[in-house]
């Protein structure tokens, strides 16, 4: 490894990542030339990607470059909105998922998504985990209690907040907000996880403790996270797409990525020559 | 640092006429309170809140007239909010950035602006001349109407204040919109909707055109919502308009408890408002 990687302190695959990622696996997505617009403004340009499963697929690009747009469009958020809409193919499991005809609430289930700014709904910690699963399984009360007890744990969360599982979401700080939305959106048991910089807004230690859950979660599901911050994206990602101006320049494993990048572009951007 | 003689006069100025303009409105505010307080003084008493309004002559209360506008407020209150949550709910999650929700929105706003005397007088057409009498429904019915278009408008700004990220948490997790609105939007416009709620009571408690044309008045005591029903404003504006010294102070004082009411009531909405913050 060079000195930029060094720098970086980047983590390489090790021999364990490779084995279990797979590119043809249940959560494993699959672009083709999918396209995006927002009105006239084209976002995304012929993207032709393969995320892997089982691993951290990082997104990094300079503002506008399309990365949270990439994210959007995986579990079609963007429907909420009239004259955003996608052209081409996400097949996920072997379904395209962009058809009209693939139901809304069995692709979301699928596909979680954490926001960048922590969005606790304004009910309780028990309620904020309980909302989805009731509406998704018919459970009884314990097997219910039981799963949020696992979604927390997952979460690293339990701890925290097993006293006061009653009391308002509201009142948790920041980064134990942001955990608490992870530990909603794997209550339902997807398979990939998208993080819209999803560690941006809190403080350098919930930081720590969200990039530690990500790499405990990666052995479960297909991540895909959206990043600025190019060290994250080292530490915690096996695999790196670069975006700019909304087209893929590059793709390929984060150590390579960041140490023997093929394209120039991609070089100016991770050694701060723009962005 | 030295700032420039020009920018502290204005300064001044603007905080000058800022304050007078305050003092001005709490001047009005605390005159016509203590005005009714003085001129009601007579008639506030326990007696006020525990008999009927009394024939010329005797003494008496308003207690027919505080049940008679209870009640209608509540039958009101019982119409509009339902229709008027749902219309504002689909104006700012179902409908918006449709066609139809625009329209109806400012159709919504000329109802808003309607003058309650032509409320009153459609109430009439509809109600009262077609059953052939003054009834305390068709007074609560005009309220309704009244009341309807206020708690929309509030309920639709109320959710359009709830940023998009927290409708679309909800919809990540695969939620319908139904669920999303009911079990999260609604809960974090909550006090700002009941705050509408009550704004909006304290505009239909002391409406009275609408009334003299469908609830009357009554001068005993008549539980019956279908006939001609006792209420505050009318009894207000008729013994004030009456000759009699007694009518006068009752009046007086049913002016004072109206005020005192309303006064409350806006208290109250803002003591909501501050924990909605929270």
């Amino acid at each position: 490894m060079n000195d930029t990687a060094t720098a970086l302190r980047i983590r390489p695959m090790d021999a364990a990542d490779l084995a279990t990622t797979s590119t043809t696996g249940p959560g494993a997505i699959a672009m083709r030339d999918l396209n995006f617009y927002y009105g006239k403004a084209h976002a995304l340009k012929n993207v032709n990607m393969t995320v892997p499963t089982h691993a951290v697929t990082a997104i990094i690009g300079p503002s506008g470059c399309g990365k949270s747009t990439l994210l959007r469009t995986i579990n079609r958020i963007y429907e909420l909105y009239p004259e955003q809409y996608a052209t081409g193919e996400i097949v996920i499991d072997g379904r395209n998922v962009l058809e009209r005809r693939y139901p809304l609430s069995d692709l979301r289930r699928l596909v979680g998504m954490v926001f960048q700014k922590p969005t606790p709904f304004p009910s309780s910690i028990r309620s904020n985990v309980a909302f989805a699963l009731s509406y998704y399984e018919k459970l009884s009360k314990s097997e219910l209690n039981d799963r949020i007890e696992d979604a927390l744990r997952q979460a690293a969360l339990w701890d925290e907040v097993k006293d006061k599982l009653n009391q308002s979401a509201l009142g948790l700080s920041g980064g134990q907000q942001q955990r608490l939305c992870i530990a909603r959106t794997i209550a339902v048991k997807p398979e990939i996880l998208l993080l819209d910089e999803a560690t941006s807004a809190l403080d350098p230690i919930s930081t720590a403790k969200v990039e530690e859950l990500i790499h405990e979660l990666r052995e479960r599901f297909t991540i895909v996270t959206v990043t600025h911050n190019m060290q994250q994206a080292a530490r915690i990602s096996q695999r790196t797409a670069f975006f700019h101006l909304g087209e893929l320049i590059e793709f390929g494993k984060t150590s390579d990525i960041f140490t023997n990048p093929h394209e120039q572009r991609t070089r100016d951007y991770i050694t701060g020559r723009y962005g | 640092m030295a700032i420039p003689a020009r920018r502290r006069a204005a300064d001044i100025t603007a905080f000058v006429f800022a304050t007078l303009a305050t003092a001005l409105g709490l001047i009005f505010l605390f005159w016509i309170l203590w005005m009714t307080l003085r001129q009601g003084a007579a008639a506030l008493r326990p007696s006020l809140f525990m008999q009927m309004t009394p024939p010329p002559g005797a003494s008496g209360g308003i207690l027919n007239a505080l049940y008679g506008s209870a009640m209608m407020i509540l039958v009101a209150v019982v119409i509009g909010t339902p229709i008027g949550v749902a219309a504002g709910t689909y104006l700012a999650e179902h409908g918006r950035h449709t066609r139809v929700a625009k329209v109806a929105s400012f159709i919504n706003d000329i109802l808003l602006s309607a003058p309650s005397i032509v409320i009153g007088l459609f109430v009439y057409e509809l109600v009262v001349r077609s059953a052939g009498h003054f009834s305390g429904y068709a007074g609560a019915l005009a309220l309704g109407i009244i009341l309807l278009p206020i708690i929309v408008r509030t309920t639709e700004e109320s959710l359009r204040l709830i940023p998009d990220t927290l409708r679309e948490a909800g919809f990540a997790l695969g939620l319908p919109r139904w669920r999303v609105t009911r079990q999260i939007i609604y809960k974090a416009a909550m006090s700002a909707i009941l705050t509408g709620i009550l704004l909006g009571v304290a505009r239909i408690a002391g409406e009275t055109a609408p009334l003299l044309f469908t609830a009357l008045n009554n001068q005993f005591w008549s539980a019956d919502l279908n006939a001609p029903l006792a209420n505050l404003p009318v009894v207000i504006f008729q013994y004030a308009m009456s000759p009699y010294d007694e009518w006068h102070s009752l009046a007086w004082a049913g002016a004072f408890v109206l005020t005192a009411f309303v006064l409350i009531l806006n208290i109250l909405v803002r003591l909501l408002a501050r924990k909605g913050r929270k």
